[in-house]
């Protein structure tokens, strides 16, 4: 077996950006792809080489890059996180009052959107609740382990004295009326059979206690009773637990030959800032490219300072000088996860979970395969 | 029995997880079924068979299929999804002489399980990292 070498093998992880077109998009790491090389599935060295590095760790905002991937395999957690990761958000909405400009659909349509939190363990003690199809119009029972009840019972009126500041000209509806902003911090959860003592010190609530659902005038009101199921994007975008879960590959930037003094300014400008720094020239340099450095040590020369700011733009290969001595890249393995809850989860918890539903996934299936050999 | 809303029995398929159900046959006696769940195309042979995924989309046919496409036995693999608004999932698999496609399929389900307990592990060990900082 022919052992690629070290150089190789960085060389391979790179697909190249030109001016109009990329090359070398499809990672070539299987069997048969190089003459004499091996390439099969080998767990150890998967684990020597994959890398994690965190760039940020926030509840709502983390960015982190895992490196040794394959593209297919990445995709499927990036998947994961949008679609098939489990949430509750309200389902149904039952209109008892409402006489609010704002019309039922497009009320409960608005309610819908809502993210709510509670309990990690309470939300698992629950179970999906199945619904009602064309094809199929058996559903599940509601009850305390799949359905979660919210009420929202909220009047406008006059404050004291409101009707004859308006009359004396104040607008400002802060100084007139009480509960002319219905927000999401006005939905009541009521408990069922064993959901308080599931939830105990975490109870079902808003994300956001101050999202504005709807706007009202004296003399209008708003009832309503909801159930907030669990659910996965891939049903309701509403499910679904991130605001984005992205990747970017790494890009590379090679300069192939030195540019130097006004060039080397113009070409920092070609890129976002802190993507391309500004050194002097040493003797070293000069020694190692003479013909384009001759008498010009001490002058400044730029150098890739920090490629993953970079936007790849192509904006450098714009200009004839810099065509032929720069080659953009992206590294095919590497990659620039940026995962933002919606705040039922921890970021970092929800590649995790990604994970864990990957590996379930292909324990389901191998069971079923199982079952179909016997 | 946790107390219901509308204060009726629960059923007991409602009380079950969908995991564990029996495995049944299709009924044009060809294919068994688990739950529906995967499946043998027509024509299959030992050593080239098409695969259909129940509920399975690209996020588990192109992981399965960069896996399996890692097995020196196997001389084709590739996934497709038929139609867009069925949620199948088709995987071909052909292998060199002599080995099973389904030994084959196997492996690579089991080495996507490591690979998913390697990234685990990794990415919990870096969080934890990170966070001491």
């Amino acid at each position: 077996m022919v052992k690629p070498t070290q150089k190789q093998l960085e060389e391979r992880r790179k697909l190249g950006i030109n001016q109009e077109t990329v090359t070398h998009v499809t990672s070539t790491d299987f069997p048969g792809h190089w003459p004499g090389e091996d390439h099969s599935w080998d767990l150890d060295y998967f684990r020597n080489n994959l890398k994690v590095d965190f760039h940020s760790n926030d509840s709502r905002d983390a960015s982190f890059s895992v490196i040794g991937l394959d593209a297919s395999i990445a995709n499927a957690f990036r998947r994961i996180m949008i679609a098939e990761i489990p949430t509750i958000a309200i389902d149904q909405v039952f209109m008892y009052h409402n006489t609010s400009i704002i019309q039922d659909e497009v009320l409960a349509s608005r309610i819908g959107l809502i993210p709510f939190k509670g309990k990690k363990s309470g939300l698992q003690w629950m179970q999906w609740y199945k619904k009602s199809t064309e094809e199929d119009p058996s559903h599940s029972t509601p009850s305390d382990f799949n359905i979660i009840m919210l009420k929202l019972d909220i009047k406008c009126e006059w404050q004291e004295g409101g009707l004859q500041r308006a009359v004396a000209g104040e607008t400002d509806p802060d100084k007139l009326y009480i509960n002319h902003n219905v927000y999401a911090k006005h939905f009541t959860w009521e408990p069922v059979g064993a959901q308080e003592e599931m939830f105990g010190d975490e109870p079902i609530a808003p994300v956001h206690p101050d999202i504005l659902i709807a706007k009202m005038r004296p003399g209008q009101r708003i009832y309503l009773k909801c159930h907030a199921i669990k659910g996965i994007g891939a049903d309701h975008a509403k499910f679904s637990p991130v605001a984005t879960a992205s990747y970017r590959l790494m890009p590379t930037i090679d300069i192939n030959s030195p540019i130097v003094g006004a060039d080397a300014k113009k070409f920092m400008r070609c890129f976002p800032k802190g993507v391309i720094a500004l050194q002097s020239v040493t003797a070293q340099d000069v020694r190692e490219h003479p013909e384009e450095l001759q008498g010009k040590e001490g002058e400044v020369k730029a150098v890739v300072d920090n490629p993953m700011k970079d936007t790849v733009s192509r904006e450098c290969l714009r200009h004839e000088e810099f065509k032929d001595k720069v080659k953009l890249g992206r590294l095919r393995d590497h990659f620039i996860f940026r995962v933002e809850s919606t705040g039922q989860w921890e970021s970092d918890a929800l590649f995790l979970e990604s994970v864990r539903v990957l590996k379930t996934k292909a324990e389901r299936v191998k069971r079923g395969l199982n079952a179909m050999m016997r | 029995m946790p107390g219901s809303i509308e204060n009726e029995d629960v059923p007991m398929e409602d009380v079950h997880s969908d995991d564990e159900v029996e495995p049944t046959i299709g009924e044009d006696g060809n294919w068994v079924s688990w739950k529906d769940r995967i499946r043998v195309l027509t024509g299959a042979t030992e050593t080239a068979a098409s695969f259909q995924f129940e509920g399975e989309d690209h996020t588990l046919g192109n992981a399965l299929r960069y896996i399996i496409m890692k097995n020196p036995d196997v001389e084709f693999c590739g996934y497709s999804i038929p139609h867009p608004s069925e949620s199948k999932m088709n995987l071909r698999i052909q292998t060199y002489d002599g080995v099973s496609v389904y030994s084959v399929l196997e492996k690579g389900l089991n080495d996507l399980i490591d690979l998913c307990d390697v990234v685990t592990e990794k990415f919990t060990a870096a969080r934890d990292a990170y966070g001491k900082q």
